[in-house]
C-alpha cells in the first residue's frame, strides 16, 4: 500500500489499496471525496475560498476551483459522480488577536466555500471535523473511505 | 506579481541577507539584554520557497512548535514568525520568569505565554526598527499572538496572506542560539508580495 502525499494547494487521487495524506492543515481545508463502489478516493488541500482571476492557473489552491477539478480527475479514474461522498477537516483559527481581521477568519470562510462548492455538485457531506484552533494531519484510505485525523494536542480520531 | 518573487536574482537575495543580518543583529542584542545572557545568531538564510517547503526548515509540517506571530504594518507589510521547539521555549522563559517557570510541565502557564509574547515583541520591534532606519520606511509590528501546534498549520496563516498573489514566499530565516545550542529558535520575515518592490526601491536596488 502506498501513501500518496498531497501538498498545500495541491490535490490528488488514489485507488484501492493506496491512501492519500496531507499534513499540517491549519486554516486550510482538506476535502476528502470517495466513491464507495469503485473505491476511487480524492483529496484536496485548499488554502483560500475563491480566486479573483477568471482564468485561474493554480486551481487546487481555491475551494471553488479545486472541488470540480478533483471530481473530474476521479471520474476519469472510473468514479461515478452521483456516488461521491465527502468528508472535511481543517478550517481552524490558529491565532487569536484582539482585533479580529479578515485574515483571521479565513478558516471558517474556507469551510463555507467548500460546502457551497460541494452543494453545487450535490455531493453529500458525511462527516466533518472543522473549526477549532488546532492543526490537523489527515489520511484518507481508499479501502473503506475512512478519514483519519491526527492533531498535536487532541490525539487521533477517525471519520 | 508571482514572478516578481520567483525570479529574484542572486544579487537581490544577497541584499536581503544583509538587511536581515542587520535586523537580526539588533534583535539578538535586545534579547541578550532582556535575558542577561548572550544570544548568538547565524547569518540569515534568504530563500524563495514553494509553500510546501517552508515548514521543512523547522523539521516538517507536523513538527510540534511554539509559534509567535506578528503582522508588520506600514509601508512594507509582511509577517513575522518566531518558531521555537517546546524545550527551547521552556528554557528561554525560565531565564525570564525565574521561579515561576515550571520546566517539567508540558503545558505553558499564562506567565510563560506572556513572557514568550514579550520576547516576540522585543525581537520583532528591534528587528523592524533597524529595518525602518535602513530603508527610511515606516513599519510597526502588531501585538504578538501565540500558538503551540504543528509548524505547517502555524506557518500557513502567512502563506494564506500571500496566497492570492503568489505560490512562492520570500523567507528571511535567522537562527538564534543561546550557549551551546541550548535554545534554538527561527525568526522568519515574510514580506508580502507587494512589499518586495517597495523594499528594494528604498534600498536603491533594481528588481531585475
Amino acid at each position: 500500500m502506498n501513501v500518496i502525499r498531497v501538498g498545500m494547494a495541491d490535490l490528488n487521487i488514489a485507488c484501492e489499496p493506496d491512501s492519500l495524506r496531507t499534513t499540517g492543515l491549519g486554516s486550510c481545508v482538506g476535502i476528502a471525496l470517495f466513491d464507495p463502489q469503485t473505491k476511487v478516493a480524492g483529496l484536496a488541500h485548499i488554502m483560500l475560498p475563491a480566486s479573483n482571476q477568471i482564468e485561474e492557473k493554480n486551481r487546487p489552491k481555491y475551494a471553488t476551483t479545486a472541488v470540480p477539478m478533483l471530481v473530474d480527475l476521479m471520474v476519469q479514474q472510473g468514479a461515478n459522480r452521483r456516488r461521491l461522498v465527502a468528508k472535511l477537516a481543517g478550517g481552524a483559527q490558529m491565532f487569536t488577536f484582539a482585533g479580529q481581521s479578515d485574515l483571521m477568519r479565513i478558516g471558517p470562510r474556507n469551510v463555507e466555500a467548500v460546502k457551497e462548492a460541494l452543494a453545487q455538485l450535490t455531493i453529500p457531506i458525511l462527516a466533518e471535523d472543522t473549526g477549532g484552533n488546532c492543526g490537523r494531519t489527515i489520511e484518507l484510505r481508499s479501502a473503506d473511505g475512512s478519514l483519519e485525523i491526527r492533531t498535536a494536542k487532541q490525539g487521533v480520531s477517525v471519520l | 506579481m508571482e514572478d516578481q518573487i520567483k525570479n529574484l536574482g542572486e544579487f537581490q537575495l544577497s541584499v536581503l541577507r544583509e538587511v536581515g543580518n542587520i535586523g537580526a543583529g539588533h534583535a539578538a542584542t535586545a534579547l541578550s539584554n532582556m535575558l542577561s545572557s548572550e544570544i548568538q545568531m547565524n547569518v540569515p538564510r534568504v530563500s524563495v520557497v514553494a509553500f510546501d517547503e517552508i515548514a521543512e526548515v523547522v523539521g516538517g509540517a507536523e513538527k510540534l512548535v511554539i509559534g509567535i506571530f506578528l503582522r508588520v504594518e506600514g509601508e512594507i507589510p509582511g509577517s513575522i514568525f518566531f518558531l521555537l521547539e517546546q524545550e527551547s521555549a521552556k528554557r528561554l522563559v525560565s531565564g525570564m520568569v525565574g521561579a515561576f517557570a515550571d520546566e517539567s510541565e508540558e503545558e505553558f502557564s499564562e506567565m510563560e505565554i506572556s513572557a514568550l509574547q514579550e520576547i516576540g515583541n522585543i525581537l520583532a520591534g528591534s528587528y523592524l526598527s533597524s529595518l525602518a532606519d535602513f530603508t527610511q520606511k515606516e513599519m510597526s509590528p502588531t501585538p504578538p499572538a501565540l500558538a503551540v501546534d504543528m509548524a505547517g498549520a502555524i506557518l500557513s496563516i502567512a502563506l494564506i496572506q500571500l496566497g492570492p498573489m503568489s505560490d512562492f514566499a520570500l523567507v528571511v530565516d535567522t537562527e538564534f542560539l543561546q550557549g551551546d545550542k541550548e535554545i534554538e529558535g527561527h525568526f522568519f520575515l515574510l514580506p508580502d508580495p507587494g512589499s518586495v518592490e517597495t523594499l528594494f526601491r528604498s534600498l536603491g536596488v533594481e528588481l531585475t
